[in-house]
């Protein structure tokens, strides 16, 4: 078990694409880190060069107090999950757990003891002396799992271990990684594009975007404060509303209507700023309530999300989402009044996209 | 059809396939092994070594057999010296000879072993190698441990098709001499001119029956060997 220390870190690719571009980062031992973003961010690279797969062209890595920089994937003391498992087809499920013990020179009983005990532990216990085309997906997973444990490393690396099982076993295997992990409190590095699964299973996490880090933080900041108006866009299962506007008259003009400058947020007469609100936040009413920080429009779609409705109201120039729950779904075409809750509303610098005040 | 020949004496017909059967057991051997080693060459993260396995393929693959044979009889023997069998030997020619053969074979066949080989290699999704690394294995162990074996269960079905091949190819030895079938067959042709078709016949069945056999079974082979994924 070890920290993990990122400095400077840069992976260019012979063709001048930086996969991993300048990237500071700081796991702490234990802790269960999940990297976030859209596909060609450079999540994929940045775990890829963590566990040595690919050279850094610039920076260190330092696993524990040791410089691992320049070490063989082999030497580095990591394990890694691949999206496809890459299970050794051709092997048992026994010799597909005991073989990187051999490579460790450990001798055959207690190899085939650690690979039975760390399978009877996953349940794959009646599996052993099956190969993997004879599994389901989510043994398979299993499988690739406690290869991993077996190996006792001290920091596990999964690149997006949960995207080819199917929705319902996803939802089982979350909870399941979630509890493996923090049974065995091994340092654990996550990869997804999947912003529900970062949220639900890390303790902390880092939303990348072009090979840079976007933010560090719990999901509960993350999600609450997002740093920038990508990470808002990015994180939370219905997109935040996203307002283009500006102060005017100390109060924001966001085109077809006007709220109030939240308190929090120092904005000087005629800013540039971006307003956003999460639809959760949007509290919906069908008839004019008493505050004057209202937003009336008509409805435009409603979607059922199960337990709530989205609603999309189309207000001044913009169409602004509210969940709503679904005793109240409204008809479409009918008058409505949006409501911010206080304190919930951001503001973001309309030329950089940057929280205000961040 | 004519068939009398087959009660003389001096048409020893199944010694004569028994040194093709021999020729090709020992070339393909030597062919499998070198081809092997060929194609590890050729996937290896050495340039050099990359570099030797592209162009001795290229050229070992494009010369004809005819040519590579009658060099190592004419050049490498005759002229440079090399000794397969021992002097003494009262039948040293023709070990020699034979051995020389041999080596033209895997010479010549290694290069599409190693092809085969290699198209198999490529079937191999890159993940496996990657898992494999990062478990800790060397590219030797990547290679002999994780894609070989996957890969040669994949390519079973081609080598096969070269193994027919080299049956047949086995019959450009007599060119140097080696007592095998078609150098038995030219001096039946001589000697037998009444009765051209029987002889042809004869051995056309005999490579038939070496051959059909070895598709039948290797192709049984290549089912059961598949990588199920």
């Amino acid at each position: 078990m070890a920290s993990v220390e990122l400095t400077g870190l840069v992976k260019q690719y012979p063709n001048g694409v930086r996969g991993v571009d300048g990237v500071d980062l700081s796991i702490g031992d234990g802790e269960f880190f999940a990297l976030l973003g859209p596909s060609g961010c450079g999540k994929t690279t940045l775990l890829r060069t963590l566990a040595g797969l690919e050279v850094a062209t610039e920076g260190t890595i330092k696993i524990g107090d040791e410089d691992v920089t320049a070490l063989p994937p082999g030497d580095r003391d990591i394990a890694m999950v691949f999206q496809d498992y890459a299970l050794f087809p051709h092997m048992t499920v026994t010799d597909n757990i005991a073989y990187p013990l051999r490579i460790k020179r450990i001798r055959k009983a207690e190899r085939v003891a650690r690979a039975t005990e760390t399978a009877e532990g996953l349940s794959l216990g009646v599996l052993m002396e099956r190969r993997p085309s004879q599994l389901s997906g989510g043994q398979q997973q299993r499988v690739a799992l406690a290869r991993a444990i077996a190996c006792h490393p001290r920091v596990f690396l999964f690149d997006e271990p949960l995207s080819n099982l199917d929705a319902r076993l996803r939802l089982e295997a979350r909870t399941f990684l979630k509890k493996l992990q923090q049974s065995l409190g091994v340092t654990t590095v996550f990869v997804t594009h999947d912003q529900a699964e970062a949220l639900a299973m890390a303790d902390r996490m880092a939303v990348m975007e072009a090979g840079r880090i976007r933010q560090i933080g719990t999901p509960r900041e993350v999600f609450q404060r997002p740093a920038s108006t990508f990470v808002a866009n990015f994180i939370g299962a219905t997109p935040m509303n996203l307002i283009d506007g500006q102060v005017v008259s100390g109060r924001l003009d966001l085109g077809g209507f006007t709220l109030s400058v939240p308190p929090e947020f120092d904005v000087a007469e005629g800013d540039k700023i971006v307003y956003g609100l999460r639809p959760e936040y949007l509290s919906f009413a069908a008839s004019a309530p008493a505050s004057k920080d209202t937003v009336q429009g008509t409805v435009a779609a409603v979607e059922n999300l199960g337990v709530n409705v989205l609603v999309a109201v189309d207000a001044g120039e913009h169409s602004l989402r509210a969940v709503v729950p679904e005793a109240d779904e409204p008809e479409v075409g009918s008058t409505a009044w949006l409501t911010p809750a206080p304190g919930r509303a951001l503001l973001y610098r309309g030329d950089d996209g940057e929280l205000i005040g961040s | 059809m004519n068939f009398d020949f087959l009660s003389n004496p001096d048409y020893d017909i199944l010694g004569a396939f028994w040194v093709t059967v021999q020729l090709t057991l020992l070339a393909a051997a030597g062919s499998m092994i070198w081809g092997t080693i060929l194609a590890a060459m050729r996937v290896s993260p050495v340039p050099l070594m990359r570099g030797f396995g592209t162009a001795y393929v290229n050229i070992f693959r494009n010369t004809p057999l005819t040519l590579i044979l009658i060099a190592m009889s004419v050049v490498l023997s005759n002229k440079l010296g090399l000794v397969l069998a021992s002097k003494s030997s009262p039948t040293f020619i023709k070990d020699n000879n034979f051995r020389l053969a041999v080596l033209g074979l895997v010479i010549y066949t290694s290069t599409f072993v190693c092809e085969s080989i290699r198209s198999g290699i490529n079937t191999v999704p890159a993940g496996q190698a990657e898992a494999a690394r990062a478990i800790g294995l060397r590219f030797s162990q990547v290679l002999w441990i994780v894609i070989l074996p996957q890969a040669l269960r994949s390519v079973v079905a081609p080598l096969a098709s070269v193994l027919i091949a080299l049956t047949k190819n086995t019959t450009v030895a007599s060119a140097i001499g080696v007592a095998e079938a078609s150098l038995l067959m030219s001096t039946m042709v001589e000697n037998e001119s009444d009765a051209l078709l029987g002889v042809f016949s004869i051995f056309a069945l005999g490579f038939v029956v070496l051959t059909l056999p070895t598709g039948l079974l290797l192709g049984w082979v290549a089912n059961k060997a598949t990588v199920k994924r």
